[in-house]
């Protein structure tokens, strides 16, 4: 069920929690079970920095079938101020040719898609230019 | 002492004229633009509804009263655009912010006027003792059918407020409201779009309605409009919170400032509220407001609030509703606003 698979992210879509490793300080997002540096398995929830910057990014004009109607957009990798990086749609980009790397963004809460007609609506982060 | 200690508002980038509307169903724009005083109208991205814009418009009421989101112990949205008929959309917006899980949430639905009932109902939360903070909010992603009046108006933003007792940016001194079954407006269920009774929408409803809610409000304060630096009516145009204004003794220059609907629209439940935080963006010490929602069908919220000391500590640390209203925005044509709107049928 997607619902299931939705409901269980929904603290890193949302609020972008993350989790710290307690012993050597790695910082996994999307959450993990094990730090993959150090192997420990304890980790305290944090909440990253809303802010950060475009390190790469790409415009998709031939979209996946449920994003087809909304081509062409943006999808970046975003380094955010807290130096951890995501991929994130940069949304309500005008003119892609002035789009650059480096570009300051802010993360913000919108849809990202429906499931089908009948299905929920799932929400989560994209990027806007800051 | 109760009253907000918290608003933030929130409106799309996007973009339609009036002009552009006009010339796709061959009106007149110009009786359009000086009839109804609507330049132009805010539209939401593909990826924005009332859920993405209440969460918006809290998190600007948040970083406006710096309180722990875990304080606040009820959350309402009132709006006319939810995007389930069955899942209250605070179910979202409480987890987006950090609130809850042990928090009251409900959403309201009262046409134009559920943002103002969020807020009574969060205000008066506050006053009985039940919580320390209630957040009441009015957003809305309006939907006029093609070619009919309500094109050129209904619009998407909306606006939130924190109650509170401490720290309070705006008393809430008086409140009064004044409903009776007035059908000028409607949408039964499964329709697409409301149905209006024209002309019914004025003098029976709209006027009616707020100059009921207003007369009670000034006779519970013994105060008179010239005791008030600012007002803010329901804009579902913008005549006629001008006209409603006049009416009842307020002039234009108090008006001014919250009658931010001719580059707006009528943001629906977020349409008085949005107003009600443009005035408390720029307002000071002392001041005076005057609030009266209107929703359809019919009913109206009177507010009257004293703006404390406090106001001018948390008027800069968000975004102003004039930033949004007047930067970055985007203009669409007529086939791009159908296609955001979800106008146009599609083969699925
Ligand atoms: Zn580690």
């Amino acid at each position: 069920m997607i619902t299931a698979r939705y409901h269980r992210e929904v603290p890193q879509r949302y609020r972008l929690e993350a989790g710290k490793c307690t012993k050597c300080g790695y910082v996994a997002f999307p959450p993990r079970l094990v730090c993959p540096k150090c192997s420990t398995k304890k980790f305290k929830p944090i909440v990253l920095k809303d802010e950060g910057k475009i390190i790469t990014y790409t415009v998709i004009r031939v979209g996946p079938d449920k994003f087809s109607k909304e081509t062409p957009y943006a999808i970046g990798i975003i380094e955010l101020n807290d130096k951890l990086r995501l991929t994130a749609q940069i949304a309500g980009v005008v003119d892609f040719e002035k789009l650059k790397i480096g570009q300051k963004v802010k993360l913000v809460f919108r849809k990202i898609q429906d499931d089908g007609k009948a299905g929920i609506h799932m929400y989560g982060y994209k990027a806007v230019l800051a | 002492m109760v009253g907000i200690v918290g608003f933030g508002a929130y409106l799309p980038r996007y973009r339609i004229k009036a002009e552009t509307i006009a010339k796709q169903w061959g009106m007149d724009a110009n009786s359009i633009i000086r009839g109804l005083q609507l330049n132009e109208k805010t539209v939401p991205g593909q990826d924005e509804d009332t859920i993405t814009i209440s969460v918006a418009a809290a998190k600007n009421a948040l970083l406006r009263a710096q309180i722990d989101p875990q304080d606040i112990g009820a959350l309402y949205i009132g709006s006319e655009s939810h995007p389930y008929a069955v899942k209250p959309s605070g179910t979202i917006v409480i987890d987006a912010l950090g609130i809850g899980p042990h928090v009251h949430v409900a959403s309201y639905e009262f046409a134009c006027k559920a943002g103002s009932e969020a807020m009574y109902v969060a205000a008066n939360l506050v006053k009985a003792g039940e919580m320390k903070y209630a957040m009441g909010i009015g957003a809305d992603t309006s939907q006029g059918a093609p070619g009919d009046a309500l094109e050129y108006s209904a619009s998407a933003g909306g606006a939130a407020f924190i109650m509170g007792t401490e720290k309070v940016v705006a008393e809430i001194l008086f409140t009064h409201s004044y409903t009776s079954d007035t059908p000028d407006f409607w949408r039964r269920e499964g329709e697409d779009y409301p149905r209006h009774g024209g002309r019914f929408t004025g003098d029976p409803a709209y006027f009616k309605h707020v100059m009921g809610a207003a007369t009670a409000l000034l006779e519970k304060s013994k105060m008179k409009p010239s005791d008030f630096k600012y007002a803010v009516f329901h804009m579902p145009n913008g005549k006629f919170p001008q006209e409603v204004g006049k009416r009842l003794g307020f002039t234009k220059e108090q008006l001014e400032v919250g009658w931010i609907v001719p580059w707006m629209g009528n943001t629906y439940s977020g349409s008085s509220p949005t107003g009600l935080a443009a005035i408390l963006d720029v307002a000071k010490p002392g001041d005076m407001i005057f609030m009266v929602s209107f929703g359809s069908g019919a009913g109206s919220d009177g507010f009257i609030f004293k703006v404390t000391k406090e106001i001018t500590k948390v008027q800069n640390r968000a975004p102003k509703l004039k930033d949004y209203l007047d930067k970055d925005k985007i203009y669409l044509d007529y086939g791009e606003y159908a296609k955001f709107r979800k106008k146009i049928k599609l083969n699925e």
